[in-house]
């Protein structure tokens, strides 16, 4: 399982003669950085990182901030329509992305957002509130409201209250679907390779998917610039673990 | 419901009344409140995505070539995408070849994954924290670096793998394209699917391997049931919610896989390498008649309805 992330990783730090050898060089012999330094070359590695970075934060934050009241909404409240936005967000999941590229292409065409960051985030929102409400849901959910109850006759207004009791429980389901949407903001390629057609505002992923054809194959500079593309993710992934394995399957399955 | 049933796990003590009477909630549920949290979102999603939906939809009835795109609406012509699509005997192979690469797919994720997810749970605790790690690193890879790193795996030239098969003497694959034959093609993009959806399959079901309850399995035990019989009559049955979830989010998956097709052939994938969602994307976007790929696309999505309903059931 693990050994064509060593393979990328170990290529990446290789110099050409070790990685162009017919006969494999397990460990990297004479480690070097130049595949690192020839991927950072490349051109509009910088500006890509810096879109995917501006997308991926803007993605975050408002799909937690909308899926958060969303969440609440239907956790909280019983009111006409609920069953029906229950059954919307689980619906909508369903549709694959290569099959709405057509429609989401030609609406953003219409108004004239193609190649623009503002119409990939409201693109990605989109797809990753469904999941991101409904994750949260299940951890309000299981927040009893007599808890909430109980501090509001101990005299915190219902604000307050939420704030004090609820906040702090649901905070975990908070993290894992922020790194959820992290990961699908970052990882995404096909609505970033339709919608962002000039090499200056790609993203990363879309970067490292023509790099092949930009460069003839050049391994070394490939593997560096795929172990680099998928760095923050780990990073992020690993540091959060604990978060993601708890808070996925609580708020996935009750409810 | 909900509530109730969290109240009851409180263990208060007292039978929880229903949300509805509540006071406090019935306070809530006078005002406008839902209506105004759930606002944001559900605006970010009708036009995002109920809107695109509804006008893949009303794609599919028309004509919409280049001359359409640049005036901005399309021509009506009623069935004729879908009629044109369903009399293409090139569409009925891509059916049936999305349908296979699926199965395949799906058969190979859930059964290595069962197999990994059994190994993990036997294997000493450090043992299974680095396998976890490893797992977890697998399951963090993007999919568009995976594919690169597969591609570099499998190059004909210098690629390990065609370097290992020849050494460990199942042929001679130095310099093998895999790339020239799509049945080896497809194995190679089985490979890099499985393996990016593995961790997951294997985590969930390690995660439910840990509550079937230890003294069901010594009892068979006990009662002279060798390991494979207590995975079979004890094991799986208690696990089956859990298998028949992830079959289905397998299914719809690698039933509308991308990427790793597109990126793995370099974004120009030969029409042998057309599954549903690429055949819908190349008709759109590289032919130009964006109709075709909207019924193209309503199909597969009628597809995967399908496949998910005939799970539920």
């Amino acid at each position: 399982m693990i050994f064509p992330i060593y393979w990328m990783v170990s290529t990446a730090f290789k110099p050409g003669r070790e990685i162009l050898t017919l006969n494999p060089v397990w460990i990297p012999l004479r480690p070097t950085l130049d595949n690192f330094a020839g991927a950072i070359a490349q051109p509009f590695f910088w500006n890509d990182v810096v879109n995917s970075a501006l997308i991926v934060s803007a993605t975050v934050v408002i799909a937690i901030a909308l899926a958060f009241l969303a969440a609440l909404a239907v956790a909280r409240f019983r009111f006409r329509g609920r069953a029906a936005v229950l059954a919307m967000v689980i619906g909508v999941q369903m549709v694959p992305l290569s099959a709405l590229v057509i429609p989401i292409f030609l609406f953003w065409d219409s108004l004239e957002l193609v190649d623009t960051l503002l119409a990939v985030v409201l693109t990605y929102l989109a797809f990753v509130l469904p999941f991101v409400i409904w994750t949260l849901r299940g951890f309000i959910v299981n927040v009893p409201v007599e808890m909430e109850e109980q501090a509001m006759t101990d005299g915190c207004s219902r604000t307050g209250a939420f704030f004090r009791i609820v906040f702090p429980l649901v905070a975990p389901g908070l993290v894992a679907t922020a790194v959820y949407a992290f990961i699908q903001a970052w990882n995404e390629y096909l609505i970033a390779y339709v919608l962002l057609r000039s090499g200056a505002h790609q993203t990363v992923t879309v970067w490292l998917a023509s790099f092949t054809t930009s460069h003839g194959t050049d391994w070394g500079g490939l593997m560096a610039g795929a172990t680099l593309t998928g760095l923050p993710v780990v990073i992020f992934f690993l540091a959060l673990q604990r978060y993601i394995a708890s808070g996925l399957t609580a708020g996935a399955v009750k409810g | 419901m909900n509530d109730a049933s969290a109240a009851a796990a409180a263990g208060h003590g007292r039978l929880a009344l229903p949300t509805l009477f509540r006071p406090w909630a019935w306070r809530l549920s006078a005002g406008a409140a839902p209506y105004v949290l759930l606002a944001p979102a559900m605006l970010v999603l009708a036009g995002v995505l109920l809107y695109p939906l509804a006008s893949l939809l009303a794609l599919s009835f028309q004509h919409y070539g280049l001359r359409q795109l640049i005036a901005h609406s399309g021509e009506w012509v009623g069935l004729d995408n879908y009629t044109t699509v369903l009399r293409d005997g090139f569409f009925w192979k891509v059916v049936l070849r999305s349908t296979a690469f699926a199965a395949v797919n799906v058969a190979l994720t859930m059964v290595v994954g069962t197999l990994m997810a059994l190994l993990l749970e036997r294997v000493h605790r450090p043992v299974r924290v680095l396998l976890t790690a490893g797992l977890v690193l697998v399951w963090a890879t993007p999919v568009v670096v995976a594919v690169d790193l597969w591609q570099w795996m499998f190059d004909f030239e210098f690629g390990v793998m065609n370097w290992l098969l020849t050494h460990l003497g199942i042929g001679n694959y130095i310099h093998h394209n895999w790339f020239a034959n799509p049945l080896e093609g497809f194995a190679v993009i089985t490979v890099v699917v499985v393996w990016g959806a593995l961790p997951f399959v294997v985590i969930t079901l390690s995660a439910g391997l840990s509550q079937v309850p230890r003294d069901l399995i010594e009892a068979a035990e006990v009662d002279g049931a060798n390991p494979l019989h207590v995975f079979w009559f004890v094991v799986a049955p208690i696990l089956r919610p859990v298998f028949v979830i992830l079959a289905t989010l397998s299914t719809i998956w690698d039933f509308k896989v991308f990427d790793q097709v597109w990126i793995m052939l370099n974004q120009r994938p030969a029409a042998d390498y057309f599954l549903l969602g690429i055949y819908s994307f190349s008709e759109s976007f590289r032919v130009t008649q964006y109709g075709l790929g909207a019924a193209l696309a309503v199909i597969l999505v009628l597809l995967l309805a399908i496949a998910w309903l005939s799970s539920c059931s």
